[in-house]
């Protein structure tokens, strides 16, 4: 398993990387992580002429925490995310969310830019993000742009930045304080895809639920945010039938292809199911 | 007479490091340093690479090979077809089991990923990209993936070179996609208990297609001296000197002339027995362009080529009296053994050992009928970490007398009690003709029941299943067979399943022995030396251990089936103790006593009645090279070429417990505990690392690997990232546990255990999946049991939302 | 074929070479550098086989690019021993608990169990486990591997006798 020819460029600047874009079109890739790309370049399935290191660029580190909003830079790795006492102080989720993806090694390389870009619907960050509300910053040759989440994503492989478009980082509304929170995994073994997952991010008023949102990974050719989901607990205590309601919705919008994780029946059900465990966690995280 | 004469005998015994001690591993310490040398470590002066271009399908007609472009690749040096291998006949290479298997694909592939060329070149980047630019062109013909299928009047004939013999290599056939059938047992008297059965149930069980997968896939580096026309080969080899003897009847070299090396091996489980297309390219290509040339599959290739385990789809029926006392057994298996015949047995057991499908249970009849069939799928059929067959079998029985528990309302641990073969009747001949050296079941199993609390599991159960929750109790009391074998009964292409030993003492006390297998991890530098140490009184830090090297080491048949210690292990027990008889004359001639006068006390012998008056092991050494009796040959070795009497027979009694997630059909392995007997027990701590290795692979197997094909023959998820090996995070914790019944016949009474754990795991963790469903009057679940099956289980019943 | 140069620093040494941008670190290590310690088991990231520690992270080096790891300091199991020619704690811990059989996973599982240990000095057995989750073992079911690592964290933290 040995990838094709390329030649390979190192920009040291998001400008340089984007002028490289430009010119190498269908022809250059960029590489975060890599543990997507590579393993498929070995295979012979991506075969870039040209490949594009983003590992490089400083400006696409780090994660910064203001007032109302956390953004992260795309090369952040997961790793950094699961390591980041700040961000698990105001958004406990990426975290929980971040160790169910692969193993340690990939999350040393793995990158959160690169999770959420590659329109992978196997990939568990682009639930997590549609379930907080996060945008991405897309910039390009005519300069930078953001895309909701919940909006991104369009097919499998198929997302709304342009070709020569890099995402560079992602914006999330911090959490009102309290809020709860859940990512839930059903999946084969460490390492694997889902079979399916569900994001919850709810907050409570009293005992009546004011805000939720769920969003589901590996359902379906895209994430999953379904309005009808979250908005079946707005208003109710999230009692078993609230409960219940979301998780009608939530098998109502999976609608996954079967494969060797199981029939289309079965992991519609495991959506419905990972929803409904996730909404109960995240009810029972809710600090008023 | 030495400063050893000081220590107690306790001291003496730990320095000597022998049979029953704890000592650390020998090999560890090249490992842990990263100094393992495994067959891709291996570098020749001009060494080159090799590889293959696959098919992408499963049942085509090769039209036509373009090999133009790939030659025109930059550091590409050679592309081998069918066509360059015909003049020298390599283009086929006969199966250890008697049939024929294409080196490279002639005119027709009859299975996806099967080789069709082999392009060689400067390394594997020149070589991945000449493998890109060969171009083939292929028609499509009707795929046969079900073997159930196989047999139709009009299915596809899969093997045209094969379609007008009578005989493949294993007897008469009645379908040009027929292999073999194999009808053992009494016929007659299994029907008649049948027809008077009280009880008789009866169950469709498959044992799905797996892969052994070691950890580090297959390889060889092939080289040919032009000058001397001497060939050495490095390779993944479990079986080195059998590979040597195949290459020279294939290529027709002198046997002399060619050199099998296996090197350090990352695990074998099986999948390097066999011999592979890409050792002949190899050779082929070593000859051909005079440098040396490697070949390493990679993981795919691995998975989906070389080696596949099972795929027995069998029918199990018991028959029995009112109380649950097997009378009858009655077997049918339609086995799917690919597109050639290359399992890896005995070359007279077209089924294996399948035979001792009894298993632990006294039955007075039985009837065993197997049906060997081509699809188009990989070749292979090898044991993945058992004895021939054995899992299968074992399997089979385990589920079939939990069905018939079920059936008559037994406790099932009750219904094996009561089935068990008795310690007073050892040694045993069952209804199909195996004679069972030792054992004592009731004791084991009843052990096991001690030490998990049986009756406090049950009641827990039965508490959990009031309540809707599903807990499942699942006991396997398994007995194998193993250490194949007696040369009447046992032979691969003519030769005899013995093995040896050869042992050498040098004149200051250590010795080297060199044996005719090859350990893949088992820790044979540690357990041989140990034996050994026992046996000369020499210690065992002092004995070095070498296999794999066909120029040096004694000929054997290698490592598989749990043979290395029941029969090498005995090899170097005489070969020990040959030494120590001649070590016997020379401390007479030293001591100046008759022999007679002698005894054997740990590392010496003594004068009787005179203790002071010893002649120690490494005394005695040093004196058969200077001061010998009159007329003895100087030196002190010896060889032994070890023909077992018989096979030996490990047991063991295993309990699972799992709770299962109605909604998701996980299947959590809560407790496990495995009691095995191997008999005399050389090293504890090695038993107790291969009993765990080989629960973690029966746990893999029963949970979640599986070769899929789809209709057309496409093999589904052949990587680390679908076929399933568990991680630490899955893998359940181990509780272990043993009794202790040698074999009468080896000489010290071990029986082998690498494999126990893999044959009784498989049963004990499938058995649990089922008992948590058996209120439900659940008799059987398809392994392997993933979350998905069972989950579908559970929605079938009405209790999976 | 265009080559590109690359330096890095390897088990302490400086070393440089003219590689194909497409050369695997992995391949770097072992064929251009002579250190067959890591090895390649799956291809496709999942064993862990050929895990090195890369300016403080574990990485499975056969996929990642030679070109990628340019300025990086790298250590392979061939640089895990002390200073002074000794075995370090993990290294002792995996022989003295039989933490490997065959011997084939065993440099990548030290690597990995090296920096657990460096980031979590005392991690449970449920962290242990998760800390190797990366890494497949065929032979030895993990059990001896945990308490290898156990030993070595016993080690490190003082709560252990020397080893006999």
């Amino acid at each position: 398993m040995i990838p094709g020819t390329f030649e390979y460029h190192r920009p040291g600047s998001l400008d340089e990387a984007v002028t490289l874009l430009t010119k190498f079109g269908d022809e250059g890739r960029m590489i975060a992580g890599g543990h997507s790309l590579v393993p498929m370049m070995k295979l012979r399935l991506a075969v870039p002429e040209h490949l594009i290191d983003l590992g490089h660029v400083e400006s696409l580190q780090g994660i910064e925490i203001t007032g109302q909003s956390i953004e992260i830079g795309a090369m952040t790795t997961q790793h950094d995310l699961i390591a980041s006492d700040s961000l698990v102080e105001t958004c406990p989720l990426l975290r929980e969310a971040a160790l169910t993806i692969a193993d340690p090694q990939v999350r040393y390389r793995g990158t959160i830019g690169g999770n959420v870009a590659n329109g992978d619907p196997g990939n568990d960050m682009p639930a997590v993000m549609q379930s907080l509300g996060a945008s991405y910053v897309l910039h390009g040759p005519s300069g930078t742009r953001q895309v909701a989440a919940r909006a991104f994503y369009e097919a499998a492989y198929f997302t709304a930045r342009e070709d020569d478009e890099i995402l560079t980082a992602i914006n999330i509304p911090v959490p009102a304080p309290g809020h709860g929170f859940a990512y839930e995994k059903l999946k084969r073994k460490v390492g694997d895809y889902a079979i399916a997952a569900a994001a919850v991010v709810l907050t409570m008023d009293g005992g009546t639920c004011d805000s939720a949102a769920i969003a589901l990974t590996n359902v379906g050719d895209t994430p999953i945010h379904a309005e009808a989901m979250g908005e079946s607990l707005v208003g109710t205590a999230v009692d078993d039938g609230a409960i219940a309601k979301a998780v009608a919705a939530a098998k109502a919008a999976a609608s996954p292809a079967a494969d060797l994780r199981g029939p289309r029946d079965y992991r519609a059900h495991a959506a419905g199911v990972m929803a409904g465990r996730a909404i109960k966690r995240a009810l029972a995280r809710v600090k008023t | 007479m030495s400063d050893a004469s000081e220590m107690t005998l306790e001291q003496r015994e730990a320095t000597i490091g022998g049979i029953g001690c704890a000592r650390r591993r020998k090999e560890d310490v090249r490992f842990i340093q990263g100094k393992g040398n495994y067959v891709d470590d291996v570098k020749l002066p001009g060494q080159v690479f090799g590889d293959f271009v696959r098919s992408p399908h499963a049942h085509a007609r090769i039209k036509s090979i373009d090999t133009e472009k790939a030659l025109a690749v930059p550091g590409v040096l050679a592309v081998l077809t069918a066509n360059d291998l015909k003049p020298l006949n390599l283009h086929w290479m006969p199966t250890l089991a008697g049939d024929s298997q294409a080196v490279l694909a002639d005119e027709k592939v009859h299975f996806q990923n099967q080789e069709v060329a082999f392009v060689i070149g400067e390394d594997r980047y020149a070589v991945s990209d000449g493998v890109q630019a060969v171009e083939i062109d292929y028609e499509d013909l009707p795929v046969l993936v079900d073997p159930k299928q196989a047999l139709a009047k009009d299915a596809p004939v899969l093997r045209e070179d094969a379609a007008a013999k009578d005989d493949v290599g294993q007897g008469p056939r009645k379908h040009p996609n027929h292999i073999f059938n194999w009808d053992v047992g009494d016929k007659g008297a299994t029907d008649k208990a049948f027809a008077g059965a009280a009880v008789t149930v009866k169950e469709d069980v498959l044992y799905q297609r797996v892969h052994p997968c070691p950890l580090e896939p297959c390889g060889c580096v092939a080289s040919m001296d032009k000058i001397t026309g001497e060939l050495t080969v490095y390779g993944t080899f479990q079986a080195p000197h059998v590979v040597r003897t195949i290459v020279s009847l294939i290529a027709g070299l002198p046997e002399h002339k060619i050199r099998v090396i296996a090197p350090d091996i990352g695990g074998g489980f099986g999948n390097k027995v066999g011999a592979y297309p890409g050792y002949v390219c190899s050779v082929v290509g070593t000859i051909v362009l005079g440098r040396p040339v490697k070949w390493v599959e990679n993981r795919i290739d691995n998975i989906s080529t070389t080696a596949f385990a099972r795929d027995y789809h069998m029918t199990g029926e018991l028959a029995a009296d009112e109380d649950g006392r097997i009378t009858g057994l009655r077997v049918y298996v339609l086995a799917d053994h690919g597109a050639f015949n290359a399992h890896a047995q005995p070359t007279k057991w077209p089924a294996g050992l399948f035979s001792i499908v009894t298993g632990s249970y006294d039955i007075p009849a039985a009837h065993v009928s197997v049906d060997g069939v081509y699809t188009n799928k990989a070749p292979g059929g090898v044991a993945y970490r058992c004895s021939f067959r054995v899992t299968e079998a074992s399997y089979l029985i385990e589920r079939m007398i939990d069905v018939l528990a079920q059936k008559v309302g037994l406790d099932k641990a009750e219904i094996r009690a009561r089935n068990f073969i008795k310690p007073e009747q050892f040694p045993y001949t069952s209804c199909l003709g195996w004679d069972y050296d030792s054992g004592d079941y009731p004791r084991a199993l009843a052990k096991v029941l001690d030490a998990v609390d049986y009756k406090g599991l049950r009641e827990e159960q039965a508490e959990k299943r009031e309540r809707g929750e599903l807990m499942g109790i699942g006991i396997a009391t398994f007995t194998e067979i193993v250490g194949a074998g007696p040369s009447r009964n046992c032979d691969i292409l003519g030769i005899g399943m013995f093995d040896s030993c050869e042992i050498r003492v040098h004149p200051t006390g250590s010795a080297i022995a060199r044996l005719g297998t090859k350990s893949q991890g088992q820790g044979h530098e540690t357990t041989y030396a140990q034996i050994i140490a026992t046996e000369l009184g020499l210690p065992s830090d002092d004995i070095a251990v070498e296999e794999g090297d066909t120029d040096t080491a004694p000929y054997g048949l290698g490592t598989y089936g749990s043979r290395s210690t029941p029969v090498a292990g005995a090899a170097a027990a005489h070969a020990a103790r040959k030494i120590r008889a001649k070590a016997q004359k020379i401390a007479a001639h030293m001591l100046e006593v008759a022999e007679g006068d002698l005894e054997w006390e740990i590392d010496r012998f003594k004068v009787k009645g005179l203790p002071e008056k010893v002649a120690t092991m490494k005394q005695i050494a040093f004196a058969a090279y200077q001061s010998l009796p009159e007329g003895m040959e100087p030196g002190l070795e010896a060889v032994n070429y070890y023909d077992p009497p018989n096979f030996t027979y490990p047991f063991g009694a295993y309990l699972c417990v799992v709770d299962v997630d109605r909604l998701t059909g996980e299947v959590k392995v809560r407790r496990f505990y495995a009691l095995d007997d191997c008999g005399t027990r050389i090293n504890p701590m090695i038993i107790e690392g291969q009993v765990h290795g080989g629960l973690t692979e029966a746990f893999a197997i029963a949970m979640g690997q599986e070769l899929i094909f789809d209709e057309t023959g496409n093999i589904q998820g052949a990587s680390l990232m679908d076929y399933f090996v568990p991680t630490a995070v899955e893998t359940p914790v181990w509780e272990t546990g043993h009794t202790v019944t040698p074999s009468p016949h080896h000489p010290i009474g071990a029986k082998g255990v690498g494999e126990s754990p893999n044959v009784g795991g498989v049963s004990a963790f499938s058995n649990a999946v089922v008992d948590a469903f058996a209120h439900l009057d659940v008799t059987h679940m398809p392994m392997p049991h993933t979350p998905w099956r069972v989950w579908k289980q559970c929605e079938a019943l009405g209790i999976g939302e | 074929m265009n080559k590109t140069a690359v330096k890095m620093t390897v088990n302490g040494q400086a070393v440089e070479g003219q590689v194909e941008p497409r050369l695997l670190l992995i391949h770097f290590l072992r064929e251009n550098l002579g250190l067959t310690g890591p090895h390649v088991g799956c291809e496709t990231s999942h064993c862990g086989a050929c895990t090195v520690d890369l300016d403080g992270t574990s990485i499975k080096s056969c996929t990642v690019f030679a070109v990628q790891a340019e300025g990086a300091s790298i250590t392979t199991i061939e640089g895990m021993a002390n200073a002074d020619g000794t075995l370090s704690a993990l290294q002792e811990g995996f022989m003295q608990e039989h933490g490997l059989q065959c011997g084939f996973c065993t440099p990548g599982m030290i690597m990995r169990a090296h920096r657990l240990l460096q980031e979590n000095r005392d991690p449970s057995d449920d962290e242990i486990r998760m800390g190797l989750s990366g890494n497949l073992c065929r032979c030895t079911g993990y059990q001896n591997i945990v308490k290898a690592v156990r030993y070595a964290a016993d080690k490190l933290n003082g709560r252990q006798e020397a080893a006999e």
